[in-house]
């Protein structure tokens, strides 16, 4: 079991340093999604269920939804902005 | 455009001395004259902003390898995890773990430290939440009425772009899950893992999802900024009100009117599922207000 917490920290070090690395911002949202997702699954791992809970919920859904809505409202901007 | 003008420099002195004159002597040469003197202050100085960009990325990385190895080298000298020689298994958490059931009734101990030993802690967490909300809210509505025909125009267009099937036959579905899930971690939060942050955050993210799929005019039927209002300050109140009974009563031995039942029932630990209820409610109302003053910029 101790090997699968491994493996998803491994996978949470790729998707911290993709975010970095993408240029485009909502493929990185997206990898940033998912490292809150894997995250959860490793508080699960180390006997934290309640803060597993609070990560899927904040992390990965309340948070993106607020990123997506900024994002749109920039693309949105940058639409006015060229017209 | 630096290797243009030496080339046209050259020329102009070339045509004045026979032999062929260094770059150097060029440059000294005509350094007094002053249009070449701004271009030449001009490239001088892109150069240097050049250079500048440079120095700040290399600084940058060696900055950033020192950080990452200095945290690196404290993290190696904390106590490995799970270790029971650890510096945080003193006599606090011994007796947490030990009279935490019999003191709180409680069987979730997180809940039972939280909202029990130490809830005038979250008192102060809720009401922080609650002054920055009130604070950014402040903020936006300032210049409301300025903004209030725009909102009107907007509304008609952000509701088309909202009807969309799949995202509502969805909605449909899941949305009633979620919340009754986000009620079951918030009642069960002093007997399982959960408690009311948790459960008022997935109840937040259900009512998120339940606008993004209907729209703001069905979502204004039930959750409007005059009961977002009501809601947030009452259970604000009652938990402060509640809250100080028990410290009251606490502090000067008499004995708390309020029952604390069996261990491991729904209605048992005396306060902590009210308070519960009341986190749950508030961390629900301000998750809800955080989105929509990021998308209309009105709750």
């Amino acid at each position: 079991m101790i090997y699968t917490v491994y493996i998803l920290i491994a996978f949470l070090l790729i998707c911290a340093i993709s975010v970095c690395l993408v240029d485009n911002l909502l493929v990185s949202l997206i990898i940033f999604t998912a490292y809150s997702l894997v995250m959860s699954v490793i508080w699960l791992f180390i006997e934290s269920p309640d803060l597993a809970i609070t990560e899927a919920a904040v992390g990965a859904g309340v948070t993106s939804i607020l990123f997506f809505i900024t994002l749109l409202k920039v693309d949105k901007m940058k639409d006015e902005a060229g017209d | 455009m630096f290797e243009g003008l030496i080339n046209f420099v050259d020329g102009v002195s070339s045509a004045d001395n026979t032999h062929k004159p260094s770059k150097k002597k060029v440059k000294k040469y005509h350094h007094h004259e002053k249009t070449i003197t701004e271009r030449l202050e001009d490239d001088v100085l892109n150069q240097k902003s050049d250079s500048f960009d440079k120095f700040y990325s290399v600084v940058a990385i060696i900055m950033a390898i020192i950080i990452i190895g200095s945290l690196l080298f404290t993290v190696s000298f904390l106590p490995s995890f799970g270790d029971p020689t650890n510096p945080a298994n003193n006599i606090v958490s011994e007796k947490y773990i030990v009279e935490g059931v019999k003191d709180t009734h409680a069987i979730n101990l997180v809940a039972g430290m939280i909202l029990d030993y130490r809830a005038f802690d979250t008192l102060g967490e809720s009401t922080v939440l609650f002054i920055a909300a009130s604070a950014v809210i402040i903020l936006l509505f300032a210049n409301k009425t300025k903004k209030e025909h725009e909102a009107e125009e907007k509304e008609e267009q952000k509701y088309e772009n909202k009807n969309d099937p799949i995202l509502r036959h969805g909605a449909l579905l899941i949305v009633p899950a979620i919340l009754v899930y986000g009620i079951y971690v918030v009642l069960n939060g002093h007997i399982s893992p959960g408690g009311g942050f948790s459960g008022g955050a997935i109840m937040g993210a259900a009512i998120i999802l339940y606008n993004l799929a209907f729209g703001d005019k069905s979502t204004s039927e039930f959750f409007s900024f005059k009961i977002y209002k009501r809601i947030i300050i009452s259970a604000l109140m009652f938990y402060a009100i509640s809250k100080s009974y028990s410290f009251y009563t606490g502090a000067n031995q008499i004995h708390s009117i309020i029952p604390k039942g069996v261990p491991g029932n729904i209605l048992s630990s005396g306060l902590i599922l009210p308070l519960n209820i009341c986190v749950g409610i508030v961390v629900c109302c301000t998750m809800f207000g955080f989105y929509s003053l990021f998308d209309r910029e009105e709750i």
